[in-house]
């Protein structure tokens, strides 16, 4: 996963399992970074949510990862893999609300199943893969959309 | 409705963020589920929480909110507290319940977060 070296932005964050202290940091310093970009703000809200759901099912559900994070003019590409248990029903997990997130990530609030759902609706293009014992991956591309067109978030 | 007059109707103590008490409040949301606050999160909006910890600071400072009150007597803990100030988001606490600080604020005009794509789970097409 190497950031393209001619992208306007490209950072990869390395994230750590059940870090729930620093969960969210990554996703703070995409905003921080792409934010000195001539981004739309509907973009940037849009990528910064995905990101942030990204980072917090590989706190909650991985041993490790990294997210990747390139953007060029104004397209935004968002890569998020693990090492982890796998999903063993890809199906089952888009669902909205199915979650089998810990009792500790439920206590800080996390666990409503809407993760893979948010990232969905805000990317333009969804990928994921995933194998049981060995990990996840999600690429996601973000594009400007115009206004009022499909989601307003 | 400023941030003041919120804390006046919710009989809320501001714990951080006293300067920025006239910033302009267009809608409100409250969740105890950080996913479903970046769901139907709106831009500037007010978020009523029980959650303390920083990890609801942070999700608040993606989805865009103005400003967190924590509700039914709840206090933030410190490292929320440090991570608020930091990202100069204001925080303040209120004895009243989820309930009834939604009634109150609701009570007075204050409109509610408008979910994208409507109530349900939105357009995921």
């Amino acid at each position: 996963m190497t950031p393209d070296p001619e992208a306007s932005f490209a950072r990869t964050y390395p994230i750590l399992g059940g870090g729930f202290f620093l969960a969210g940091r990554a996703s703070g310093e995409v905003k921080r970074g792409l934010g000195e970009l001539p981004l739309p703000p509907e973009l940037l809200r849009r990528v910064v949510i995905a990101t942030y759901e990204a980072e917090m099912n590989i706190v909650i559900h991985a041993i490790s990862g990294e997210i990747s994070v390139s953007a060029r003019d104004a397209c935004v590409t968002v890569i998020a893999a693990d090492r982890g248990p796998g999903i063993p029903n890809i199906e089952q997990a888009l669902v909205p609300g199915y979650s089998t997130a810990s009792d500790k990530a439920r206590s800080l609030g996390f666990g409503a199943g809407m993760g893979l759902t948010n990232m969905r609706r805000c990317a333009d293009e969804f990928r994921i893969s995933s194998e049981l014992e060995r990990g996840t991956r999600v690429e996601m591309h973000f594009r400007p959309r115009s206004p009022g067109a499909k989601e307003k978030l | 409705m400023h941030l003041a007059e919120i804390a006046e109707i919710l009989e809320a103590q501001v714990l951080t963020g006293g300067d920025r008490l006239n910033v302009e409040i267009p809608a409100v949301g409250a969740s105890d589920m950080v996913s479903d606050l970046l769901f139907f999160g709106h831009p500037g909006m007010l978020l009523l929480t029980g959650l303390t910890k920083s990890s609801v600071v942070r999700a608040a400072q993606v989805a865009d909110v103005a400003a967190i009150v924590f509700v039914r007597g709840k206090r933030p803990d410190r490292d929320a507290v440090e991570l608020a100030q930091e990202i100069g988001l204001p925080l303040m606490a209120s004895a009243h319940s989820m309930y009834d600080s939604c009634g109150r604020l609701y009570a007075r005009g204050l409109p509610g977060v408008i979910p994208a794509g409507g109530a349900g789970a939105g357009d995921v097409s």
